[in-house]
């Protein structure tokens, strides 16, 4: 049986402990906002937090997460918008809209970590979240616009 | 996602139905549904107080329901179309609901590709949001006992000025429900100046979905009691199993059972590929088990196929005589007479769509009829297909439509939503197959395969006096029929018999070549090899002559003129001449516009750096562009800016269209830099990102600029004309900083580093 918090909450799974951490929220607890892209941790789609740090819920085991706090989308921000989705409206990110859930949660945590980060930062802390649309542009400025904003 | 709609709301609105005029408005579709024993097709907007079409209903508290009837797969059209709508409505955006259609010929056609929602559906946007409105008045002048021409609107309401009265849309709803529909004759349209939304656009009516994770895709669609399946494809094209062994599978925890779904007849189209689907309890229990099948293929006739000896064909059957598309003067005679005469051949590999959200489908089989849940950019399809493999009326199969993680033509295809409908018959219980990135790679309609030969003779104001190209590529009518190997004009017409340029000599030739892997559309298709081909090898040309590449494709240009495709089978994407003419003029301008816009020729360019540019019409829009670029000592290359100049007519959503050119540049980026599909004896070798790589944020360009000429043109296409351009233009800047010729895609092949 592994224990873990869920967006805050207790859970605990007694499944296949290989299981990756994106199908138990996807499939398990109906937590879909997270993104199966890859399925071998190359595009980001199925990023959340676990401990804080961002985490490719896609590889990342069950057996791992014992013990751990996993943040998804759904529970980014207790009350309205996150600071960084709200950026992402501004700047009107999103085209098909797949990725940006897993852009929202890596870029979340590179602000968390670095309060004005630069576009090699920026780059560089982002270079694991593939986005199709081709929204990049919009993304770099998104995380600009909202390092001014976070708490 | 709950499947269940409220039967029992629906209202029927007598004579609420306008006359034929647009297409789409004049069906009347209720009959069949009131025997009682189908399945509900309605919507909010056919269930609202007055509902005068299929496309718009006005509840009694104001509300607007606006049937979105295209798929949404990112080009924002689920918004820009209702924004139509409710501009001619005059409407209030904030009161207006979206629904999304289901499969349902009523709306016309549903297929979302070729970058036509605006362009087919704006007059019927417009008649929708017309017709509601004269309703709206006609119910208002009734009841204030004035002349209806009296009567205007503003911002959902019907005003009469002379007596300062209003009313609200939601309380005329009633009464205009019960006067008749007028005919579009009867029609008054708002002129531009009273527009509300119409070119100035709207961001995405999902934006705070998209960002919050609540938007609801293909992959997160989910029924009470379903299974998931994942599918062993016979990794040879036409594939068959010869046996295969489960035990293994059967002792994976989740794992249910294994269901063999049979191979395709005949040519492929949209039928499922055939193999062995494991059916399990969750997504990651299908996988694994599927891990432990042991399968035996008979490959089949396309086992043979080797993507480099292939590549060796096409080129080969290149530089031989194909069939004429196009013939002009006669450039065999000018080539003959000795003058200097240039060559090249051009090649584009297969190249796999990689949407972000892999191929998946929720399908519930039950008393006969069907229900499917997909991202699918074409319901009607996926109808057609799902009554074909399970033998019942194409009226008996739902197919809603999710929101798409991206469509770039894969999701036209319907294969994988017949997959899910399958299997769900054959379990018994709702099923969601779940493609793996693998999966998606190895099993798509890949874009063609293309060998382009270019061969000109230039004259002493350098300018050719004879032009000859002969294109060569396995076409897409071969989904459709095994023996088809020569482009057809729908594909012929994209970039290649359309040359722009007014040669005096012009010989435009198609030579045969035959698929063995599926061949599909993928945003700009055929555009995307034959600009590359045109726009490079003027380049060449240019440096050749010792000529400024824009002044000398401007040279080429030549004056404004509409093209003549006297005698040619150019099928202008659809569209009638009269209304979108190939207008050398426009693309011209498009061309000033860019070197302007981007600094041609008054920057200076160090070591390593360069600009490149290229102009071509594509889906009616005209666009430029110019692409910088910088190559450094190990040979990687920065995209530090790039700038494309877009006449599209008018442009509904500048907003959305300024991010679909982002995007283009983005998508063009990922197709020079890495973007090949290869196959060894038949099968596709890449896999996942790391074998098909595309663009991330650092190889994509770091500032795309997007400028919109005025146009009052009819709209045109603006989700994939960006794209032809933008490659050739990066290769050329590729040849501008480092002096390498780009004629064989993606770069890797180049040397660079």
């Amino acid at each position: 049986m592994i224990q873990l918090k869920v967006n805050g909450a207790e859970q605990s799974f007694d499944g296949d402990p290989e299981m990756p951490l994106l199908w138990y929220l996807r499939d398990v607890l109906g937590l879909t906002g997270s993104k199966f892209g890859c399925g071998v941790g190359l595009c980001g789609a199925c990023t959340v937090h676990v401990n804080g740090q961002a985490t490719r819920s896609c590889v990342a085991a069950m057996r791992d997460t014992a013990g751990k706090e996993v943040t998804t989308v759904e529970g980014l921000e207790k009350n309205g918008l996150h600071p960084v989705q709200k950026a992402w409206m501004q700047i009107n990110v999103p085209q098909c809209g797949y990725c940006q859930v897993g852009q929202i949660m890596q870029a979340a945590a590179l602000l968390n970590s670095k309060k004005k980060p630069t576009d090699r930062e920026i780059d560089e802390a982002m270079s694991g979240n593939i986005c199709r649309c081709g929204t990049y542009q919009r993304i770099r400025a998104a995380i600009k616009a909202a390092a001014g904003e976070m708490p | 996602m709950s499947a269940i709609e409220n039967v029992s709301r629906r209202r029927f609105l007598a004579g609420g139905i306008i006359a034929a005029g647009a297409l789409v408005l004049g069906v009347r579709y209720y009959s069949k549904l009131s025997s009682g024993d189908k399945l509900p097709h309605d919507t909010n907007a056919d269930r609202a107080t007055l509902h005068p079409n299929a496309f718009l209903g006005i509840d009694a508290d104001g509300t607007v329901w606006i049937v979105a009837s295209r798929s949404e797969m990112g080009t924002t059209s689920r918004t820009t179309l209702p924004l139509i709508v409710a501009d001619e409505l005059d409407a209030d955006w904030k009161r207006v609901k979206i629904g999304q259609a289901i499969g349902d010929k009523r709306y016309g056609d549903q297929n979302t590709d070729g970058s036509h929602s605006i362009r087919s559906f704006y007059d019927a946007m417009r008649e929708a949001g017309a017709t509601a409105r004269f309703m709206l008045i006609q119910a208002a002048a009734k009841q204030w006992g004035v002349p209806a021409a009296e009567c205007e609107t503003d911002l959902h309401v019907v005003v009469h000025r002379s007596t300062n009265r209003k009313v609200g849309y939601g309380d005329l709803a009633s009464v205009a429900a019960k006067l008749p529909v007028p005919s579009r004759e009867e029609l008054k349209f708002k002129p531009k100046s009273a527009w509300r939304y119409v070119g100035k656009g709207e961001v995405s009516y999902d934006l705070e979905a998209l960002v919050t994770g609540k938007a609801i895709y293909g992959m997160d669609a989910r029924v009470d009691g379903m299974l998931y399946a994942s599918v062993e494809h016979p990794p040879v094209l036409g594939g068959k199993v010869k046996s295969y062994e489960d035990k293994e599978v059967l002792k994976v925890a989740g794992v249910r059972q294994t269901v063999p779904i049979d191979p395709f007849q005949q040519a492929p189209a949209f039928q499922p590929l055939g193999g062995i689907a494991v059916i399990a309890d969750n997504t990651w229990a299908a996988f694994q088990g599927r891990k432990k099948l042991n399968i035996s293929w008979d490959n089949g006739p396309n086992e043979t196929y080797d993507s480099d000896p292939y590549k060796n064909e096409l080129r080969e059957t290149a530089h031989k005589p194909g069939k004429v598309v196009r013939n002009i003067g006669d450039a065999d005679a000018v080539f003959a007479k000795g003058s200097k005469v240039y060559e090249a051949d051009y090649y584009v590999p297969l190249l796999a769509h990689a949407t972000m959200e892999p191929m998946v489908a929720l399908a519930e089989f039950k008393d006969g009829k069907v229900r499917a849940w997909a991202p699918t950019q074409n319901p009607q399809a996926a109808q057609d297909i799902i009554s074909k493999e399970l033998g019942i009326a194409k009226e008996d199969v739902i197919c809603h439509v999710t929101l798409l993680g991206g469509g770039f033509g894969r999701k036209s295809k319907p294969d994988y939503v017949a997959e899910a409908a399958v299997l769900s018959k054959k379990v018994g219980r709702p099923v969601k197959v779940v493609w793996t990135r693998e999966d998606d790679i190895k099993f798509d309609y890949y874009n063609a395969v293309a060998s382009m030969y270019m061969k000109a003779a230039l004259g002493a104001d350098a300018k050719p006096t004879a032009w000859l190209q002969r294109s060569v590529f396995p076409p897409i009518p071969s989904i459709f029929d095994v023996n088809a190997v020569y482009g057809d004009p729908s594909h012929l017409q994209q970039g290649w018999t359309d040359i722009p340029y007014d040669l005096p000599n012009l010989r435009i030739e198609n030579g045969p070549a035959k698929a063995h892997v599926r061949i599909g559309w993928l945003r700009s298709v055929a555009n995307i090899y034959h600009a590359f081909a045109i726009q490079c090898f003027t380049d060449e040309l240019a440096h050749a002559a010792g000529r400024d590449p824009l002044d000398y494709l401007l040279d080429l240009i030549g004056k404004p003129r509409t093209i003549d495709f006297k005698g040619v089978d150019y099928p202008n994407y659809g569209a009638a001449f009269d209304a979108y003419p190939w207008e050398t003029g426009r693309l011209r301008h498009v061309t000033e516009m860019v070197a302007e816009k981007s600094g041609w020729g008054k920057r200076k360019h160090g070591k390593g750096t360069g600009m490149g540019i290229a102009a071509h019409r594509s889906f009616l829009t005209y666009v430029a562009t110019v692409v910088e670029v910088e190559v450094n000592d190990q040979g990687e290359v920065r995209i530090p800016r790039v700038d494309t100049v877009l006449d599209a007519g008018l442009v509904v959503n500048p907003e959305a269209t300024r991010a679909q050119f982002e995007g283009a540049a983005v998508f063009g980026a990922s197709i020079v830099r890495s973007g090949e599909i290869t196959a060894t004896k038949g099968a596709i070798n890449q896999s996942n990102f790391q074998d098909y790589p595309v663009a991330r944020m650092a190889e994509a360009p770091y500032q795309t600029n997007v400028y919109i000429v005025d146009s009052d043109a009819p709209p045109a296409g603006v989700g994939e004309p960006g794209v032809p351009p933008f490659v050739a233009a990066f290769c050329n800047a590729i040849y501008a900083a480092t002096g390498k010729r780009v004629r064989d895609l993606p770069i890797t092949k180049l040397g660079l580093s």
